[in-house]
């Protein structure tokens, strides 16, 4: 706060003492005592309930299915085609968070990415009898793509913040369109593009081994990346601490980012460990990185920086955001705007991969998009959620798909069970907010959200004042 | 008329690491109107949810005499079936239904073959005439001013048949002519022997009509006035609510008053959805630096729009008229535009306009000018941690930490939040809405002292009220808005609420306005 502002506020000190001051002379110590435990644990945990539910959800998942799941899904190979093979998915609930949190919903990501992907494998297919590709180089394929994302997104955008039809109507009605566009396009070039081999690295490629895997069997590449975020992580404790102790007067308790530290220093260590002990050949999957350097720019968005916080404020209240200056409708049209990008760096992953775009492409992926980022701790009613937790919530997706597959559950089972596990997910969530009991973890995280019943007036009440 | 309806003896309600209530003994005699009067948070809601079930029995301690019986209410359910009823500050109304559809609303009246409308129409046009609402009864809720849905609300409780009307804070949102209605049909409804509790902040109105008041403070009850003993006064009200006497309700203040330095002209705009109706009709002030001036109006007079069409443009069609800062023109035609150029807006319903419900203190402090908490092209967490602290210290703010989430504080703690807000992008003009709607009498006195160091440090200061005492114990200057227009301009010490009220309806006008078109279209208001 400037000078200019101190002498008016520093002159409005407090005038009336504390109203429940003799409550407070009776309750202060055990009020102090909670305040203090509550705050060393989210020191601890950093997030919220939910996040760290998921987190414990996440481990004991693993847990189970590394005990049931016939040889377990912590080996390197498993590891890799984890991640190999739901990529797209994790890449997408780092956009539809961000939807979800302005108070929207995107139904159309499958169906733009079939769209994408289809028009990338026709621009950087040879021209043949069947196929009338363009034979674009390998990179103007890509850039193609990922235009066509931002092209349909700007559309969407434009319907939901300028025109004002609901997010979910325009993108069911996208959900169609561009689907119906994606197989006809197909259709016209006998329903099969193969997609050159080269682009392979992009969707199924592994970090490129340094030396020789028979004198040390580590990918190199992959441990410098582990290097890499070991050494992030300490340097952030150091940060973390440095600043607490210049705006509180003391750091955190030692042992708290001792123990905090090591977690994750182990937890990478392990990882890399388990991605780069593979066969020869291989080691952390290429859209593995494509993932984690999206996941740092857009944590980056929705923390540090003015437009990030402004999709929060929409989502929380939007006359409030209105009144304080937001551009309402540029922050829906570029939430929307970058879902479909990124379905479309989705797209081009998936078909990377799979060599081939099919007509089946992209079919029930916002399904596991929306429902992974509402298992990382969004809330429906907008204002909420977080690009970590959303990443944790579309793990939970997958370890669960990968360990019912190895267990030989069928897809249909798999279905029961993956929507068993969304309904518990936000069952355990509204359960701790709303009812306010005393669960083990929503009492110790004490004013993490408001109670319902504020909620609900502010629905009520939403009605412009005339 | 002098035995009691019901007796709460030795009432004690702890939540986890606090006592609501302790040991609360509350009477209420048959057919009198029994006010209780408390700071927020002293116990006054948490006292009547024992009452009607809310809190179940079982979870306090202490016994509830009904008509003579012990009761233990489980659910709202029962207790209305003995006839309890609470009406709540926010009105539990269904928007899209008709009159007669809410007031039958969980007690709807069956006929041979489902729900018999006729009859249900029938009834509700009694009752509506009862109460005094001049409604049709197939008319949506939504298309009622809020005075008028309050009266649905009593005809509500009317139809199940209430002995014991609970009322909580029946006239915070209602301007003073419904507030006048609703005593008045209190007072009737009293005549014919219906016993009311009302939960009020607005102690003239207590004052008027009560027979007799309890004090709450802290969870203890303080004392129980009997109004007709003669004795009582909004003083001694006040000291018992506070715990100690208050000299006076505003804090002294010597005004230090300079140059004009804000001006609008011929300020003009259309309403947002209904093309026609001007919501300003060239409407002129100024500010002078240092100077707290006062908008007064009944409830859609346009203060408010008037206001927000200011701030950026935020509200309706901007159809003429000028704004001069320091004698220059100035455009506003943003929010950012308006902040720029040093104008804030606290906004009136501050959990629906001012604050966003998820966000903890620090964040909603910041949330008006990120740009000042950017660190390095990105948002600094120590930054926004600071201004966050220096709010909550310069304005007492009451919370162990900064990163408390806004929704959990109290109503004067959430107004301080949102001044603090809109205090952070350091304002030279600084337009306050409602500004202690709902909130304790301790926490007006604070936000009152603010107001007054602002001025004294040379900032302009609006004050937009629905309570007259107020704008004539804290503003400077008043002007009297009217169906959109200003009808009047008054100053400090010469004017009192009987003529602030003419000017309000346009009985009157004053001073230089006597030429400003007053509305020929009167009943286009709401």
């Amino acid at each position: 706060m400037s000078e200019q502002m101190e002498p008016v506020l520093a002159a409005a000190e407090p005038v009336a003492e504390p109203s429940n001051s003799r409550l407070r002379a009776v309750f202060g110590p055990v009020g102090r005592f909670c305040g203090a435990r509550s705050r060393e644990l989210k020191e601890t945990t950093s997030g919220g309930a939910r996040k760290f539910g998921m987190v414990f959800a996440l481990l004991a998942l693993i847990i189970f299915f590394q005990w049931r799941a016939p040889g377990g899904v912590l080996t390197s190979s498993n590891a890799q085609t984890m991640i190999l093979g739901n990529s797209f998915i994790l890449v997408m609930t780092m956009g539809m968070v961000m939807v979800i949190i302005a108070g929207h919903i995107d139904l159309s990501v499958g169906s733009v990415a079939a769209t994408v992907g289809t028009l990338v494998a026709l621009a950087t297919h040879e021209s043949t009898a069947v196929i009338s590709g363009w034979g674009w180089p390998r990179w103007a394929g890509v850039l193609l793509g990922l235009a066509i994302g931002l092209s349909i997104g700007a559309l969407q955008g434009f319907l939901v913040a300028y025109v004002g039809i609901p997010g979910f109507i325009t993108t069911l009605a996208g959900m169609m369109i561009w689907r119906g566009v994606g197989m006809w396009i197909l259709a016209a070039n006998g329903s099969n593009i193969p997609v050159p081999y080269e682009m392979r690295f992009l969707g199924g490629g592994h970090l490129p081994d340094i030396w020789s895997r028979s004198v040390f069997n580590l990918n190199g590449t992959t441990l410098i990346l582990g290097v890499l975020g070991i050494t992030l992580v300490v340097l952030g404790e150091f940060r973390k601490r440095a600043t607490a102790k210049r705006l509180e007067g003391k750091a955190p308790l030692l042992w708290i980012s001792a123990t905090r530290t090591g977690i994750f220093v182990a937890v990478i260590g392990y990882l890399t460990w388990l991605f780069g002990s593979g066969r020869a050949g291989t080691g952390f999957p290429v859209p593995g990185v494509i993932i984690l350097v999206l996941a740092a720019i857009y944590w980056f968005i929705t923390t540090k920086t003015i437009n990030g916080r402004n999709v929060y404020a929409v989502g929380g209240n939007k006359h409030a955001a209105a009144l304080s200056g937001v551009n309402i409708k540029r922050t829906n049209f570029l939430v929307m705007m970058n879902m479909s990008l990124l379905a479309s760096v989705a797209a081009i992953i998936f078909v990377s991969r799979s060599w081939r775009t099919g007509l089946a492409d992209g079919t029930g992926w916002e399904l596991d998009v929306i429902a992974s980022v509402f298992i990382g701790g969004a809330a429906v009613s907008g204002g909420v959620g977080t690009v970590i937790g959303s990443l944790i919530g579309g793990m939970v997706m997958v370890v669960l798909n990968n360990g019912l597959i190895l267990m030989g559950v069928g897809t249909a089972q798999t279905n029961i069970i993956k929507g068993v596990v969304l309904i518990a997910a936000v069952a355990f969530d509204v359960y701790n907010k709303v009812q306010g009991r005393p669960s083990l973890i929503g009492k110790m995280i004490d004013g993490l959200r408001p109670k319902k019943g504020d909620e609900a007036t502010l629905l009520d009440k939403a009605a412009p004042v005339a | 008329m002098t035995h009691p309806i019901l007796e709460m003896r030795s009432i004690t309600k702890t939540f986890p690491g606090v006592i609501a209530l302790e040991d609360v003994n509350f009477t209420v005699k048959q057919g009198e109107i029994h006010a209780i009067c408390g700071e927020n948070g002293a116990g006054k809601s948490t006292l009547m949810k024992v009452l009607s079930g809310v809190h179940p029995h079982g979870s306090y301690t202490g016994e509830i005499i009904y008509r003579g019986e012990p009761v233990s209410f489980n659910t709202i359910r029962q207790s209305e079936e003995a006839g309890i009823v609470i009406i709540h500050q926010e009105l539990a109304l269904i928007p899209e239904l008709s009159v007669a559809e809410n007031i039958f609303l969980g007690n709807e009246q069956k006929g041979a073959f489902g729900i018999d409308w006729t009859a249900a129409h029938e009834k509700a046009r009694e009752l509506t005439r009862m109460v005094g609402l001049d409604a049709d009864t197939r008319t949506p809720i939504k298309n009622l001013g809020v005075g008028q849905q309050q009266l649905v609300e009593i005809a509500r409780a009317l139809a199940k048949n209430v002995e014991l009307l609970i009322l909580d804070e029946p006239t915070a949102a209602l301007n003073e002519d419904d507030s006048a209605l609703l005593l008045d049909l209190l007072r009737d409804l009293r005549a014919k022997g219906l016993t009311c509790v009302i939960i009020s902040h607005k102690l003239n109105e207590i004052m008027a009509i009560s027979d007799q008041i309890t004090v709450i403070r802290d969870g203890l009850c303080i004392e129980t006035m009997n109004v007709n003993a003669g004795d009582v006064s909004e003083d001694r009200i006040i000291a018992a609510m506070v715990g100690r006497s208050l000299d006076s309700r505003f804090p002294p203040h010597t005004p230090n008053i300079g140059e004009v330095f804000f001006e609008v002209e011929g300020w003009t705009v259309e309403h947002p959805e209904i093309p026609g109706r001007l919501v300003a009709k060239g409407s002129s002030f100024n500010v002078r630096r240092g100077e707290i001036v006062g908008f007064a109006g009944i409830m859609g007079a346009g203060r408010t729009e008037l206001a927000r069409s200011i701030f950026g443009r935020t509200y309706g069609r901007y159809l003429g008229g000028t704004i001069y800062i320091d004698g220059e023109e100035v455009k506003l035609p943003s929010v950012p535009a308006a902040i720029k150029h040093k104008i804030s807006y606290v906004p009136e319903d501050r959990k629906v306009y001012g604050l966003n419900l998820l966000d903890d203190i620090q964040t909603t402090v910041v949330s008006a000018d990120w740009k000042k908490v950017k660190e390095h092209g990105a948002l600094s967490n120590s930054a926004i941690h600071e201004a966050g602290e220096a709010a909550r210290s310069a304005l007492g703010i009451k919370a162990h930490s900064v990163s408390v989430n806004v929704a959990t504080l109290s109503g004067g703690n959430q107004q301080k939040t949102l001044l603090g807000k809109w205090l952070f992008p350091e304002p030279e003009l600084l337009i306050v809405d409602e500004p202690t709607r709902g909130i304790d009498v301790g926490a007006k006195y604070e936000i009152y002292g603010l107001i007054n160091e602002l001025a004294d440090a040379g900032k302009g200061v609006v004050v937009i009220s629905s309570e007259l005492p107020e704008l004539i114990g804290l503003c400077d200057r008043i002007y009297t808005i009217c169906e959109g227009a200003v009808t009047g301009v008054v100053a400090r010490g010469e004017t009192d609420q009987e003529q602030l009220m003419r000017l309000m309806t346009g009985v009157e006008t004053h001073g230089a306005f006597t030429q400003t078109t007053i509305s020929t279209e009167s009943n286009e208001g709401r």
